[in-house]
């Protein structure tokens, strides 16, 4: 069993709204000097077998397919 | 004229579409179900009506878009037949690829339900011929991630091509999409999506008529 880490960031230029209103939360709870906060996801998967090089291929093609919108999302694949 | 309905879990506004391609073409349309893999023979015109498809689990339409008849959706519209992406159906289009962009959450971050202004921006494509050019009528929106972006690139050959068919018009825009986007076409000029509400604005009991147009156009075809 391969166990992997997906993280989805927006691209950079995407506007944020989410990200924004968290920004001025945490303003307002008194977290001076914040900036550039931006929301994201995080996916854990496993994955069965053996093969590292190949589970990487097959999360890729999922986040392609799925997990990432590749028009607005970034993403990053960590295998242990 | 034969027209459809796709129904998915979670896709609530499917009896207003079906009401409204019924009052306008005379025929009952049909119904597919997500799980259908072919269609039947002849559509004309194939809706994706509003809703929270999947629970917009993930990203809004994002399950949707997945789903099997949605294959047979692509493949119809790589034919030519027109298909009509309605709010959440317009964010299926998009996760789909069927059209570029993205929706995303309202800028304001809250739910709108409101009427809006509508200009037509493209009264030359077959969802908008029956509007007189940059025509401006009352629409009614209800949506979350209605704000929509592309990017430079895109965002112009969209403007160059007129493939923006509708723009949220004096000061109206609820979502903070860009340019003031409220529904595109593709290149082919045969897929629409849109986030208001058309179907919701087709005779006087709703309080006017402003949205029938938009299926007189896609229907005059065969009608």
């Amino acid at each position: 069993m391969i166990k992997a880490r997906v993280t989805v960031t927006l691209k950079n230029g995407v506007l944020d709204p989410q990200g924004k209103a968290i920004e001025g939360a945490l303003g307002t709870l008194g977290f001076a000097g914040v900036s550039g906060v931006r929301q994201g996801k995080v996916f854990d998967l496993e994955v069965e077998g053996e093969d590292k090089a190949k589970a990487e291929a097959d999360i890729k093609a999922m986040c392609e397919r799925l997990l990432a919108n590749t028009v607005i999302e970034n993403y990053s694949i960590a295998v242990n | 004229m034969k027209s459809a309905v796709v129904l998915a879990p979670g896709l609530n506004r499917d009896r207003d579409m079906i009401t409204a391609l019924a009052q306008v073409s005379g025929q009952a349309p049909q119904t597919l179900w997500q799980t259908e893999t072919t269609l039947p023979d002849g559509l004309d015109l194939i809706v994706i009506p509003g809703g929270f498809s999947f629970g917009d689990y993930l990203r809004c339409g994002a399950i949707a878009a997945r789903m099997p008849v949605m294959r047979a959706v692509a493949d119809a519209a790589e034919r030519g037949v027109m298909v009509m992406g309605v709010c959440n159906g317009f964010q299926i289009l998009v996760e789909a690829g069927l059209l570029p962009g993205a929706l995303m959450r309202n800028t304001s971050l809250k739910f709108v339900s409101r009427e809006v202004k509508l200009e037509v921006a493209n009264a030359n494509t077959a969802f908008t011929r029956r509007f007189e050019p940059n025509q401006v009528i009352r629409c009614p929106v209800a949506h979350h991630d209605g704000n929509y972006f592309a990017d430079g690139e895109t965002l112009a050959r969209l403007e160059g091509e007129g493939q923006v068919a509708f723009r949220y018009a004096e000061g109206t825009n609820p979502n903070g999409s860009m340019n003031d986007i409220a529904g595109i076409v593709n290149d082919k000029g045969n897929v629409l999506g849109l986030m208001p509400h058309p179907e919701n604005l087709i005779e006087a009991a709703h309080g006017g008529e402003d949205g029938r147009a938009i299926f007189e156009s896609a229907l005059a075809k065969v009608a």
